[in-house]
């Protein structure tokens, strides 16, 4: 048993190092959870109100974040917890698995560290089995956190259907922490053993989704995630296909052990791919860099808020409905002014799906400050290219970038909503009332990049700005902000469409605050030392 | 004979840290000028001054027979930047990166380039991420020494080499020196200085205190002697200029400056010579002299 000598010291060492680490992911979740379940009983007080929510969970978009929909029929509390919670809850379980795993192994490894501990009188397996020890009792913490806590925030949640929901909660982590541990022994770099686990994890919720959606039970029953929801927790709390998930795992870290004490330290089975030995010939300038450098970032982006814009446009008919149950959101409506709770859906979901782009008009814009910071605007800026061309490349990615996210908002919403309804006019419609948001996306921009000008070392400010626009869209209403709060954020300044009708002047203004901005960060930069740190 | 560099008075303060203070640095055109200070002496800060990447406080200087922060974008075409410490973009490959550098710069050469890369061994279709200190090192060496610019500066380009590729980049500067360029060499490495450089300039708390031929500033030193003689050498060590002696009967060891050489050999070879060897001054010795004596302060 040489190869395990030192464990015990080791997942000391682990839980010290990660002593905040890993009570922010256990409690982020758990209160998350519990949080919302707390919630329900004033969001749906009758039992009319359930079935109602019941029919829109009864959705082919939907199910590929509840599940396949069981209880449906008689929607309970319990129903409702474990269909609409449980699925996206799993999905943040197996990340926090993946992430913690793939720290405590491969990127010890990558950053040499493991080899400080690996000269010393420590087991060859003992790294290993430490991390995966803290990992999985940081799972085990999690369910007796849900167990304990479900039945408390919410009574008509019964004790073994809690632990029927928690289980299935730590049997996706246990799964998942063995998928990052196999994954942590195959890649070389630590990227490389995060990239392999995330698209085992893509690949498994999307089968499992894939299957609630069509109803093709056995897709569901390929992936631990389809597990999970097999349990049926709160309806009919099914032990077995637990096994599943405790049989999976054991396989895995076996493999994983199997590898882990044959190979040398650092080395891995699958190496960093090569790229090209040439720069593609449209790499010849600063905006080709910047595009280079966010191509990525701008791929995710859009196609993550085509994706939001195509599940709020699925549900259009079916939310219409339900619009006026929600007494809350009565508050909205007349904040913005609306008779007609279809559009009303609309305006607002729109609103809320360009706020999720503002966290990329505020991230492109940052990017060149990313540049300097890591002292990669250095070898760019020693070259025949000027502080603006430099800086401008990512501005130019961030304005555009800004457009078509708006645009593959609209489309999505847009066609989604159009099939929703039955009327193709709603497409062209959505991608106007979308489009309009640009001089509200520009602002958000040019405050970022006028912040990195001016004063770089207070760009976190640019996210303080996005967080209070949020606030005040999100809470405004609820709360009955005054007036002048609401002026100050660019996005209630862009006509609500379609409940509003368009209004040019408002945008123009927006439009000159935004070149403003961008001129003053220019001015700045021009002026100022270029930091490395 | 064109200064390609010339600084004077340069101050440049961060915060309440005194960077530079009042540097000097004159480079003639065609040499290369090897340019010394311990950490933190503002050997970098000066650099990314000529660059253009930090403004000034006070001082007169040119590059080039240009203003480093008025007329960048013009001088940048003309001259190559190698950092200390390269950081490059993770997800790009080192032959990616190369290119761009060069195109940026508005003059690539690609044979020149591959020339580089196979000479430097680096394999360019590797992610940047994965390389070690030492190849990124030549990933910023290959993008700088590949382009046909007059004036290269390059700030501490070997650290991260090992022995061979240090050779290596040597007689690439050594081609560099016949081509008629200029270099800029901000080094630790003393030999690699003595082997490359026609002048050099030491800087103290971003102040400098010692610049000058290299011959020249041998003058200033001590040559190490030991010998061997027929009589004993009991006086020796009262001479002018005799440092550190070590007189055992025959055996003598001693350290003399340069200009009292003559008169100390005299004395030697009176007592009757059984064998001596001497060591030339050499930059380390030079080098301690500046810095052994106080300890800096950290950085």
């Amino acid at each position: 048993m040489s190869r395990y000598v030192a464990t015990p010291r080791l997942i000391w060492f682990t839980l010290r190092r990660d002593r905040v680490r890993i009570p922010v992911w256990i409690l982020g979740i758990g209160l998350t959870v519990l949080g919302s379940v707390a919630s329900f009983k004033s969001s749906y007080p009758t039992a009319a109100d359930r079935q109602t929510r019941a029919a829109i969970v009864d959705n082919a978009v939907v199910k590929l974040f509840t599940g396949p929909g069981y209880g449906l029929t008689h929607y309970t509390f319990g129903a409702m917890t474990a269909n609409e919670l449980l699925p996206m809850t799993a999905l943040a379980v197996a990340l926090m698995n993946i992430f913690l795993v793939v720290r405590h192994t491969r990127a010890e490894e990558e950053s040499e560290r493991a080899e400080l501990l690996g000269a010393t009188a420590v087991g060859r397996l003992a790294p290993t089995t430490a991390a995966l020890s803290v990992v999985f009792g940081a799972d085990l913490a999690l369910g007796v956190l849900l167990t304990l806590g479900l039945p408390t925030s919410l009574h008509d949640l019964s004790p073994e259907g809690s632990l029927a929901f928690a289980a299935a909660l730590v049997g996706v982590g246990f799964v998942f922490g063995a998928v990052a541990l196999l994954a942590a022994q195959l890649a070389v770099s630590a990227r490389g053993a995060l990239g392999v686990s995330s698209m085992g994890l893509g690949a498994w919720y999307l089968l499992a989704a894939f299957g609630n959606m069509t109803g093709i039970g056995a897709l569901s029953w390929l992936s631990p995630f389809g597990w999970a929801v097999e349990m049926r927790a709160y309806v009919d709390d099914r032990w077995w296909p637990l096994a599943l998930a405790l049989t999976t795992t054991i396989a895995l870290v076996a493999v994983a052990a199997r590898v882990a004490s044959h190979r040398d330290l650092g080395a891995g089975l699958i190496a960093d791919r090569p790229g090209p030995p040439n720069a593609a010939r449209w790499l010849d300038d600063p905006l080709g860099l910047a595009f280079r450098l966010q191509r990525n970032s701008v791929l995710w982006w859009s196609v993550s808020l085509a994706f939001i814009g195509a599940v709020y446009g699925s549900i259009t008919e079916q939310a219409g409905k339900l619009y006026h149950h929600v007494g809350s959101l009565e508050r909205y409506s007349a904040h913005i002014g609306a008779s007609n709770a279809i559009d009303e859906y609309r305006a607002l979901t729109l609103y809320i799906a360009v706020l999720v782009a503002g966290g990329f008009a505020v991230q492109a814009a940052l990017r060149p400050r990313g540049e300097e910071s890591a002292a990669r605007a250095d070898p760019v800026l020693s070259t025949a290219v000027s502080r603006s061309r430099w800086a401008g490349g990512h501005v130019l990615i961030a304005l555009c970038g800004g457009v078509a996210a708006l645009f593959l908002i609209g489309l999505g919403m847009g066609a989604a909503d159009a099939i929703s309804v039955g009327d193709a006019g709603q497409l062209p419609r959505t991608i106007g009332a979308a489009l309009a948001y640009t001089p509200a996306l520009w602002v958000l921009s040019g405050f970022a990049f006028a912040l990195f000008g001016l004063v770089p070392r207070a760009t976190g400010a640019a996210w303080l700005v996005l967080g209070g626009v949020a606030f005040v869209g999100f809470f405004g209403p609820l709360l009955q902000l005054p007036h002048w709060i609401y002026e100050l954020s660019p996005m209630e300044h862009v006509p609500r469409l379609p409940v509003a009708s368009f209004s040019l002047p408002p945008l123009a203004v927006l439009l000159l605050i935004a070149v403003a901005l961008l001129a003053a960060g220019f001015g700045g930069l021009r002026r100022r030392d270029v930091a490395t740190a | 004979m064109r200064a390609a560099i010339s600084i004077s008075g340069l101050r440049k303060t961060f915060g309440s840290t005194r960077a530079l203070d009042g540097l000097d640095l004159s480079v003639t055109t065609g040499e290369v000028h090897g340019f010394l200070g311990p950490n933190g002496a503002g050997k970098t800060t000066t650099i990314r001054v000529l660059l253009g990447l930090l403004r000034a406080d006070a001082g007169d200087m040119r590059v080039l027979g240009a203003d480093p922060w008025r007329d960048a974008v013009d001088l940048h075409r003309r001259l190559a930047y190698v950092p200390g410490e390269v950081s490059l973009w993770p997800n790009l490959t080192g032959g990616e990166i190369i290119d761009l550098v060069m195109r940026l710069r508005g003059r690539a050469d690609g044979k020149r380039r591959d020339e580089l890369v196979e000479r430097f061994d680096l394999d360019p279709t590797k992610k940047s991420r994965t390389y070690s200190k030492g190849n990124r090192q030549k990933v910023a060496l290959v993008a700088g020494l590949a382009s046909d610019v007059e004036l290269l500066l390059l700030d501490e380009p070997t650290s991260g080499l090992d022995p061979l590729m240090q050779e290596q980049f040597q007689e690439c500067i050594r081609e560099v020196r016949a081509e008629g360029r200029t270099v800029l060499l901000s080094s630790h490495i003393l030999a690699e200085v003595e082997a490359l450089c026609h002048r050099v300039s030491i800087v103290r708390r971003g102040r400098t205190v010692e610049t000058g031929a290299l011959d020249d500033l041998r003058h200033l030193t001590r040559t190490s002697i030991r010998a061997e003689t027929i009589k004993p050498a009991r006086d020796l060590g009262q001479l002018a200029g005799v440092h550190n002696a070590i007189v055992d009967n025959g055996r003598v060891q001693l350290d003399v400056d340069t200009h009292e050489l003559d008169t100390v050999l005299r004395h030697i070879s009176a007592l009757g010579v059984r064998s001596l060897t001497s060591q030339p001054p050499t930059l380390d010795e030079l080098f301690l002299r500046h810095y052994g004596e106080v300890p800096e302060p950290s950085p």
